[in-house]
C-alpha cells in the first residue's frame, strides 16, 4: 500500500511548500507559486476531457477568460469578491454544458477547430462590446485592499485552494463511474455507447468539468491582477498552453498535471529570465523535444528505451488515424 | 452601385482567402494534420519578397517562384525529418507539434525582422470600370491567387505525383500497395502546402503591410474558408474563400468592420454543426 499512497505524501508536502512561501522566499517566489497553482488548476480541468475523455480541446482559454470577465463585471457592480468568483464559476459552467451539448457531436479535428473558433468568437465579442465590457482598453477591476504582502497572501490560499478543489474532484471522477465510463470513451465511442454508455451525458459531464474551475480561476486572476484586456485573457498561447501541460506530465492519469504544470511553469520562468528575446522558441523547442521523446508524460516515461529513441533516425509512419 | 462595389470588394478577398487556405486544406486532407505553422509560413513568403524587392531591387513577379522554391524546401525537410515520426498520432500531438514548430518560427521572424509592418509598393495606379474602382494592384494580386490555385488543381488532377497525392488521401493503405511510397509523398504534400503559403505570402505583400502580428489571423483565415467550403479539395477552397471575402465585405459594410472577423468565424461554427463537409459537401479531390 506504501507504493499507492506515496505520491499522494509528495502531493501534500508539495501544497505544503507551495502554500508556505510567504514564510521563507520573498514576494517573487510567492508570484511564482501562485502562478504554478493557478496552472496546476487549469491542467487538472482539462485533464477531464483532453485527459480522460480523449478529446483534443482548446477552449481553455475561452472559460478561462470568461470567467475573468464575469467576475470583473460582478466585482464591478459592487458584488463582493468571492460571490463575484461563485458567479464566475457557476456562468462559465452553464456556458459550457450549453456549448458542449452542440460542440461534442463535432470528433477529432473538427472538435479541435471548433474549440478554437469558440475562443475566437468569444474574444472578439468581448473586445468589440466596448459599451459593456471596455472593448480593447480591458477592464480595471477593484485591488484588494492590504498592501502587497497581504495580497499576495490572500490570492495564493485562493489558488492552491482551488488547485487542491480540483485535485479531490478528479480523484473523485477517477474512482467513480463517470472516470470509467470516460475511459471508455477514450479508448472507443462507438464501443462505449454500444455497452449502454450514455456517452452524450458523459461527454458533457467531463466538457462541464472543465470549465468551471477554470471560470473560477480566471475570476480570481482578475481580481489579483487587477486589470485584464481580451487580448490576455483569451490567449491563444495559453490554451495551448495548458493541454502541453498535461501531456508533459502525463495526460489521464492523477498526477501528471501536477508535475506537468509545475515543471512547464518554472521552465517557462526561467527562460523568460535568461533568454528574453528567445523565450518563444525554446517553448517550441520544448514542446517539439516533449512531442519526441516523452510521448507519455514524465509519467510514463521509458526510461530504458531512452537511448534507443534517440539513435533511431527514421520512423515509417503508421496509418493515419 | 455601392453593393457591387463591396461584392467586386469582396471577391478579390475571396481569391487570396482562397489562395491561403489551399494549402492547408491540402495538408488537412492529405496527412490529417492541422498545420499551425501556415500563418507564419506565409508571413515567411512576405518577407522574403519583400527583403529581395528592398534590399536587391528584384521584382515581387520575379521574386514570386523562387520565394515558393525556398518555401517548398522547408515544409519537404520539416515533414520528411519531424512531423512524419508523429504523423499518425492524434491529432493533439501533431497539433501540438506544429504549434511548437511555429511558436520557433514566429520567435526568430520577430527577433529578425521586428514586428514592423512593410509592405512592397508597386503604385501600378487604379482602374475604373463603369464606376467600379479597383487598385491594379490588387487586381494583379487576385490573378495571381487564381493562377497558383488553377495551377495546384492542374498538377493535382494531371501529374503523376498529384494522382499519387489524391491516391494517398483516398486510401493510404491501397495506395502503398501500388508501390506509392507514402513518406515521401507526405512531405511533398507538406512541402506543397508550404510553398502555397509562401506565393500567398509574396501576393500579399505587395497589397498590404506584412507583420509577424497578422499570423494568428491568417491562421484563424485557413481554418474558417477551410471548414466553409469543405475540407481537402481545391474547389471547397475556392468556394470557402469566396463565400469568405464576400461575407465579410457585406459584414464590414452593414454592422462595421470591427465585426466582420467574428461573422466569419460564426459563420465558421454554424456550418461545422450544421454540415461538416462544408458547403461544397465533396470529400476528395476527384
Amino acid at each position: 500500500m506504501i507504493s499507492r499512497r506515496w505520491p499522494y505524501f509528495l502531493f501534500a508536502i508539495w501544497i505544503l511548500a507551495l502554500g508556505s512561501t510567504p514564510l521563507w522566499a520573498g514576494n517573487y517566489v510567492v508570484r511564482l507559486a501562485i502562478t504554478i497553482a493557478m496552472f496546476t488548476g487549469l491542467t487538472l480541468s482539462w485533464n477531464f476531457i483532453g485527459g480522460f475523455t480523449g478529446y483534443p480541446s482548446f477552449s481553455t482559454a475561452a472559460f478561462f477568460g470568461l470567467g475573468s470577465y464575469v467576475g470583473a463585471l460582478a466585482q464591478r457592480a459592487g458584488v463582493p469578491m468571492v460571490f463575484a468568483w461563485a458567479l464566475a464559476t457557476l456562468l462559465v459552467g452553464l456556458f459550457a454544458a450549453a456549448l458542449g451539448g452542440i460542440l461534442l457531436r463535432l470528433r477529432g479535428h473538427y472538435f479541435a477547430i471548433g474549440s478554437i473558433g469558440v475562443v475566437e468568437v468569444v474574444r472578439l465579442l468581448i473586445a468589440s462590446w466596448g459599451s459593456f465590457t471596455g472593448g480593447g482598453d480591458g477592464l480595471n477591476v477593484p485591488f484588494v485592499a492590504g498592501g502587497p504582502d497581504v495580497v499576495a497572501r490572500i490570492f495564493l490560499a485562493a489558488m492552491v485552494g482551488i488547485m487542491v478543489a480540483v485535485f479531490a474532484t478528479t480523484v473523485g471522477v477517477d474512482r467513480s463511474r463517470l472516470g470509467f465510463g470516460l475511459r471508455c470513451i477514450q479508448q472507443n465511442e462507438d464501443a462505449a455507447d454500444m455497452v449502454g454508455i450514455n456517452t452524450t451525458i458523459y461527454k458533457i459531464a467531463a466538457y462541464t468539468l472543465s470549465a468551471l474551475f477554470c471560470g473560477t480561476i480566471g475570476a480570481a486572476y482578475a481580481s489579483w491582477t487587477g486589470y485584464i484586456d481580451p487580448n490576455e485573457s483569451f490567449s491563444i498561447l495559453m490554451t495551448i498552453k495548458v493541454p502541453v501541460m498535461c501531456l508533459l506530465g502525463g495526460s489521464g492519469t492523477r498526477f501528471g498535471p501536477v508535475i506537468g504544470a509545475a515543471a512547464f511553469t518554472l521552465l517557462e520562468e526561467f527562460f523568460w529570465a535568461n533568454f528574453l528575446d528567445y523565450n518563444r522558441a525554446i517553448l517550441g523547442a520544448v514542446i517539439v523535444v516533449l512531442i519526441f521523446f516523452l510521448p507519455g508524460g514524465l509519467l510514463r516515461m521509458p526510461y530504458r528505451g531512452l537511448g534507443t529513441r534517440i539513435g533511431r533516425p527514421w520512423v515509417q509512419p503508421k496509418a493515419a488515424a | 452601385m455601392a453593393y457591387l462595389q463591396i461584392l467586386v470588394n469582396g471577391v478579390v478577398l475571396g481569391a487570396l482567402y482562397t489562395c491561403l487556405a489551399v494549402g492547408f486544406s491540402l495538408v488537412w486532407g492529405v496527412l490529417n494534420i492541422i498545420n499551425m505553422l501556415h500563418g507564419s509560413l506565409i508571413i515567411l513568403g512576405g518577407y522574403l519578397t519583400f527583403f529581395a524587392w528592398h534590399g536587391f531591387g528584384i521584382h515581387p513577379l520575379v521574386a514570386l517562384p523562387v520565394v515558393a522554391l525556398v518555401l517548398f524546401a522547408i515544409g519537404y525537410l520539416t515533414q520528411l525529418l519531424l512531423i512524419n515520426r508523429v504523423v499518425s498520432e492524434p491529432v493533439l500531438t501533431t497539433l501540438t507539434l506544429t504549434f511548437g514548430l511555429d511558436l520557433i518560427l514566429y520567435n526568430f521572424m520577430t527577433v529578425y525582422y521586428t514586428a514592423t509592418p512593410r509592405r512592397v509598393t508597386l503604385d501600378l495606379g487604379v482602374v475604373e470600370i463603369s464606376g467600379i474602382v479597383m487598385p491594379v494592384d490588387r487586381l494583379l494580386a487576385m490573378t495571381l491567387a487564381l493562377l497558383l490555385t488553377g495551377i495546384l488543381y492542374v498538377v493535382l488532377r494531371g501529374s503523376r505525383i498529384g494522382r499519387a497525392i489524391v491516391a494517398v488521401r483516398m486510401d493510404r493503405d491501397a495506395a502503398a500497395l501500388m508501390g506509392i511510397r507514402v513518406d515521401r509523398i507526405y512531405a511533398i504534400t507538406f512541402g506543397i502546402g508550404a510553398l502555397m503559403a509562401g506565393a500567398t505570402g509574396a501576393v500579399f505583400a505587395m497589397m498590404y503591410p506584412i507583420t509577424t502580428n497578422l499570423t494568428t489571423t491568417f491562421l484563424g483565415k485557413a481554418f474558417v474558408v477551410c471548414v466553409i467550403g469543405g475540407l481537402g479539395s481545391v474547389q471547397g477552397a475556392l468556394v470557402g474563400g469566396i463565400v469568405l471575402g464576400v461575407v465579410e465585405s457585406l459584414a464590414g459594410q452593414m454592422v462595421g468592420p470591427q465585426h466582420a472577423l467574428t461573422v466569419g468565424f460564426a459563420l465558421m461554427l454554424l456550418l461545422l454543426l450544421v454540415k461538416p463537409t462544408g458547403l461544397t459537401g465533396i470529400r476528395g479531390y476527384e
